[in-house]
């Protein structure tokens, strides 16, 4: 296989050009917005919440990025609906990369990784629970949380 | 050394020089089309810094020993060098710095909080590279004067036309910006910022960290009143660069940092400070990376700063030429004629990273991001952009290997 084919994968290329979960919800349960600072990609994530106050019924996310971050908040997207908060909120990052199932050099995976970490960060929100210590370190190097612009 | 100057250089004989090329990526041939950022090194600064280390060294300014003198003697080689390289009146205003960024820190912390107040004002430009705008803007927070910016105009140049209106704002203390844009290429018109800034009774402080490595510098006739840029654009080593500034300017200021070396006397009761350079010196200098500098200059003058201007140019206008062929691609910055040897662009529908990411399996290394401008990117209504930019060992097949692969890129993402 090609390097282009090993990191583009075809799926990683349909949920880039096929973005599913692409806009925005108004009045969203749970919503935070992050960028990584290193290319100035920007995602923001909302969530709206079942009756029941935990079951994920609708995601869907904005922002503008490479096709690596694009094509894994989509497919982030796909994975966590139906799922309850909590459980999301508690995901192992494996669990996403597994699914996109490509080699990411530590620069890369920044990129992959900002979907999940500005999900993570709405729901915490919500809940009024404190982000896992392994999100923590990414926290401070993604710039997740209110636009620090003036 | 060596080289003896020449009207037009020869690329492919300065390539040999520099044993980087001797490698492939990805199976290809490097194309290091990001020097911008960074630039190779020859093999004459590496074999001064390793002769350095090998023959003479010892901490400078120190030991009254026979490798003390000598290592004193060749970092005080090295400063005479930077001096003559941006015409310097003396080699005394030349301060040794880590880098760029902190030869503006210096200014902005040891001169900016010691003199700016409320009511001042200090104005820098929307083509800064973070280095001469977070300073700045933070200074002019701390001591409440008003932090301004002068706007680019659509091409990618300064907006000069309403300059008076930021004097009406407050008392100018100081204009700050960059002689060429590291993210655009666009050269700016210091000596008219300059002339201005001096009848508003402000300072110039110019960012020289894109421009020393490409063109010729004459700090007295720029008309500047402090001058930063570092080694390692201009193929020395890294973690060294220079400040230049007016004497009275220097021997005024307070120092910036405070320690070893920069003293005159140290008591208990208090402690007076050394005269200018060493007064701005503390602790143990990159000695080894200064001489390196040092060979810098001596390999870019021996193939002469003109011709080194004249092969980015036609670089430069070339990548234009070639890019503007493409209707996919969207250019940035001024035309040919008025910016430096760095080209700045978009690829439709797709991202700078995957582009750059694709670039990289063919061997060419360019830049993706912000550039550290991110001012300029929300005016250019981007978050970032792909950077070509060129340099002495470029040559113009290069450009034709980036445009290939921004066909595979298009073919393959768009």
């Amino acid at each position: 296989m090609s390097e282009f084919d090993s990191l583009y994968r075809e799926v990683i290329l349909d949920h880039y050009k096929n973005p599913r979960g692409h806009g925005v919800i108004d009045a969203a349960d749970a919503s935070a917005e992050g960028q990584n600072p290193l290319c100035g990609d920007e995602v923001a994530i909302y969530v709206a919440l079942g009756e029941d106050g935990e079951t994920i019924d609708e995601v869907k996310f904005s922002g503008r990025g490479c096709a690596i971050s694009q094509a894994a908040t989509s497919m982030l997207t796909e994975m966590v609906k139906g799922r309850k908060a909590h459980e999301i909120a508690t995901m192992p990052r494996d669990e996403l990369l597994e699914e996109i199932g490509i080699p990411l050099t530590p620069i890369r995976l920044k990129c992959a990784l900002l979907g999940l970490g500005v999900l993570k960060v709405a729901l915490h929100k919500a809940k009024g629970t404190p982000l896992p210590d392994e999100w923590a370190g990414l926290a401070d190097e993604l710039d997740f949380g209110p636009s620090q612009e003036p | 050394m060596a080289v003896t100057p020449q009207a037009k250089l020869d690329a492919p004989r300065i390539r040999a020089d520099f044993p980087i090329f001797e490698q492939v990526i990805h199976g290809k041939p490097l194309a290091f089309l990001d020097s911008a950022v960074t630039a190779q090194k020859p093999h004459q600064v590496l074999d001064a810094v390793r002769d350095f280390y090998e023959t003479s060294y010892a901490n400078v300014h120190r030991g009254v020993y026979t490798l003390s003198e000598r290592a004193t003697e060749a970092y005080e080689g090295a400063r005479t060098k930077v001096a003559a390289f941006v015409n310097a009146p003396s080699s005394r205003e030349i301060v040794f710095t880590r880098s760029a960024t902190e030869g503006i820190n210096l200014v902005a912390y040891a001169w900016g909080l010691w003199n700016l107040r409320p009511g001042d004002v200090v104005l820098v430009t929307e083509l800064e590279h973070h280095s001469n705008f977070v300073p700045w803007q933070f200074v002019a927070g701390k001591t409440g004067a008003t932090f301004r910016m002068i706007p680019v105009d659509d091409a990618g140049e300064l907006d000069l036309s309403d300059l008076d209106a930021f004097a009406r704002e407050g008392n100018l203390r100081v204009v700050a910006a960059n002689l060429v844009s590291n993210s655009l290429g666009t050269i700016n018109p210091i000596e008219r910022l300059a002339t201005w800034a001096h009848d508003q009774g402000a300072l110039m402080v110019v960012d020289a960290a894109q421009a020393a490595p490409h063109r010729r510098i004459d700090v007295q006739t720029l008309g500047a009143d402090f001058l930063a840029f570092s080694s390692h654009k201009l193929c020395g080593p890294t973690s060294v660069g220079a400040l230049w500034g007016r004497r009275e300017l220097l021997e005024e200021m307070e120092p910036f940092n405070l320690g070893g070396h920069m003293i005159r006397k140290v008591a208990y009761e208090g402690t007076t400070w050394g005269d200018v350079p060493g007064k701005f010196e503390a602790g143990t200098q990159p000695s080894a990376e200064a001489v390196g500098f040092g060979a810098a200059i001596d390999y870019l003058d021996g193939v002469g700063m003109e011709a080194i201007e004249q092969h980015e140019h036609e670089l430069a206008a070339y990548a234009l030429e070639r890019l503007g062929e493409l209707p996919w691609v969207t250019l940035y910055g001024p035309p040919a004629d008025r910016r430096a040897g760095i080209v700045s662009f978009n690829v439709e529908g797709i991202h700078p990273h995957d582009v750059s990411q694709v670039l990289d399996w063919e061997g060419i290394a360019i830049r993706a991001g912000h550039h550290c401008c991110q001012p300029l990117m929300r005016k250019l209504g981007v978050a970032a952009t792909n950077r070509a930019s060129f340099y002495l060992y470029t040559l113009p097949d290069e450009v034709d290997r980036l445009i290939e692969g921004l066909h595979k890129v298009k073919e393959k993402l768009g």
